[in-house]
């Protein structure tokens, strides 16, 4: 059983329950967990998925993807140390429990 | 090697069944649906005899086989002919006709010119040109659909937007459609786009030189990569007319569909209406309803399987994008068209690496097209019969009289 908590920018948590090797994007639109876009459906296109990953969860989550920077750049809020791109996260069981904040704006 | 539409003959694996359909035949390009789904009804996996070839329709074998750049190549050609095999009526895309590590490259000059920040700084631009076009078709009682609008839109900001000195409508429009029609088999739609396919690629190359471009249109900023080191000199006149190959005549077509959806569905253009944050939602339902971009194919590059069955290293796939964007498994009721679906994952942009890098200002010129729309035009009317234009990879209309009724 992978969980996700999606920490939205008032403080509102929603944990919900993840396929293995689903993204952290489709995790939250299964779920209808507001704030994530993802208008170009995960091809690292659009910037509209993405999220601050926790600070514990840095190293789990891993490296961002080859060209993930330039589009984290496009985003409409600030790029920060912790952001991804939530499309190029796959959830695995060593990612149960993953902590991400939802930034401001998406699109 | 005897070769079959520029393939090696495939002998299919006995579980697989077989679609006896012909994809290309000229009554299923202009009306796709009873083919779509004879195709997922077939199975995940079919043999199409007429061209000797594998298909994919349903939702999730599409999405997994065209995403799977590794085993399901692009360098060995997105049609029906082997690039390994024979040789192609052009120099294949660098972008598209290519894998990694050499697509890696390219994409990312590309994705940077094209990212949503530099489409930002173009909405000024598209919204006026919206604006001062539909003012005038207002004036008209009558217009034609796909000359009067959805050509007229892309190729009057499209140009501009690359920083082309060089504007020719017509050949821009149809450049786009001849390379999508060689993507299919030698039946007529190629035979016609390739007898004109010297003259226009030859206008098109001229066009995309750095001569021909000005210092501060997309065209400019991939040769600035190359001046960076990136990419060479000849690499980015490659990128810039693939920006021509691939960013005008699906827009033309994405507008032209759009149109005829909302004049064959005026609910919805009243719903659109009455909340504009619909407006970009609206056209991902468009997208997935329509699929201006129905079939491509991929390359097994190795010995492999899709849904249990055998596929050997060398068959074509057809990643039928069209049947998958219409399947009920996914969308549940896909013939409806419903402007509030927020269809997220549709396959109308592809997916995976080679996922359209055009995207975001594909969006953005619909944007404004269709923000304008919703605020000057109270009604889309038919105003005689729609008819689709065969072309063997592009589902796109030749003519669509509308009315379109001030508010």
């Amino acid at each position: 059983m992978i969980k996700v908590t999606y920490i939205q920018p008032d403080g509102r948590e929603a944990t919900v329950k993840a396929r293995p090797g689903d993204s952290v994007m489709q995790t939250a639109l299964n779920n209808n967990v507001p704030g994530i876009i993802a208008e170009c459906g995960g091809s690292m296109a659009c910037a509209t998925c993405h999220v601050y990953v926790a600070e514990a969860w840095q190293t789990q989550a891993g490296a961002r993807k080859d060209g993930e920077e330039d589009m984290l750049d496009c985003a409409m809020s600030e790029m920060r140390d912790t952001s991804r791109l939530s499309c190029q996260i796959k959830l695995t069981e060593a990612l149960d429990g993953l902590r991400v904040y939802l930034p401001e704006e998406q699109g | 090697m005897t070769l079959i539409e520029g393939h090696r003959s495939l002998t299919p694996d006995a579980g697989i069944p077989v679609l006896d359909i012909d994809p290309y035949a000229d009554a299923t390009l202009r009306n796709p649906t009873p083919y779509y789904t004879a195709l997922r009804d077939a199975g995940p996996l079919v043999y199409v005899p007429h061209y000797n070839v594998l298909a994919v329709g349903r939702y999730e074998e599409t999405r997994q086989t065209f995403s799977d750049h590794e085993t399901f190549v692009s360098s060995r050609g997105i049609g029906l002919n082997d690039f390994n095999l024979e040789k192609p009526w052009r120099p294949p895309s660098i972008i598209l006709e290519v894998d990694p590590p050499d697509h890696t490259k390219t994409r990312k000059v590309m994705s940077k010119a094209l990212s949503p920040k530099v489409v930002r700084t173009l909405m000024d631009d598209f919204l006026a040109t919206a604006e001062a076009l539909v003012d005038r078709l207002l004036e008209q009682s009558e217009i034609e659909g796909v000359a009067d609008l959805a050509e007229a839109f892309p190729t009057a900001v499209f140009p501009r937007a690359v920083g082309m000195k060089d504007v020719n409508p017509r050949h821009l429009v149809d450049y786009g459609a001849i390379v999508f029609n060689a993507v299919g088999p030698d039946n007529s739609p190629r035979r016609q786009a390739m007898s004109r396919a010297a003259e226009v690629g030859g206008w098109i190359s001229a066009a995309c030189a750095r001569g021909r471009l000005t210092d501060d249109g997309l065209g400019a900023q991939v040769y600035a990569a190359a001046d960076a080191g990136e990419i060479t000199s000849d690499e980015a006149g490659m990128l810039v007319r693939s920006f021509l190959s691939a960013g005008v005549d699906t827009t033309v077509t994405g507008i032209g569909n759009a149109l005829w959806c909302f004049s064959q569905n005026p609910s919805q253009w009243e719903a659109l209406k009455a909340d504009p944050s619909l407006v970009r939602p609206s056209f991902e339902e468009v997208l997935r309803y329509t699929s201006p971009v129905h079939t491509f194919l991929r390359t097994a590059n190795i010995d492999t399987h899709i849904a249990d069955h055998p596929v050997p290293e060398g068959a074509k796939i057809m990643c039928v994008l069209g049947a998958a964007n219409m399947d009920p498994v996914k969308w549940g009721d896909p013939d409806v068209f419903r402007v509030d679906r927020r269809p997220t994952g549709h396959m109308a942009f592809g997916a995976g690496i080679h996922g359209c890098v055009g995207q975001n200002i594909a969006r953005g010129e619909l944007e404004a097209l269709l923000s304008v729309l919703a605020r000057k035009v109270a009604r889309i009317e038919p105003a005689g019969d729609a008819v689709w234009r065969p072309n063997n990879a592009i589902r796109a209309l030749d003519r669509l009289p509308l009315k379109l009724i001030p508010n």
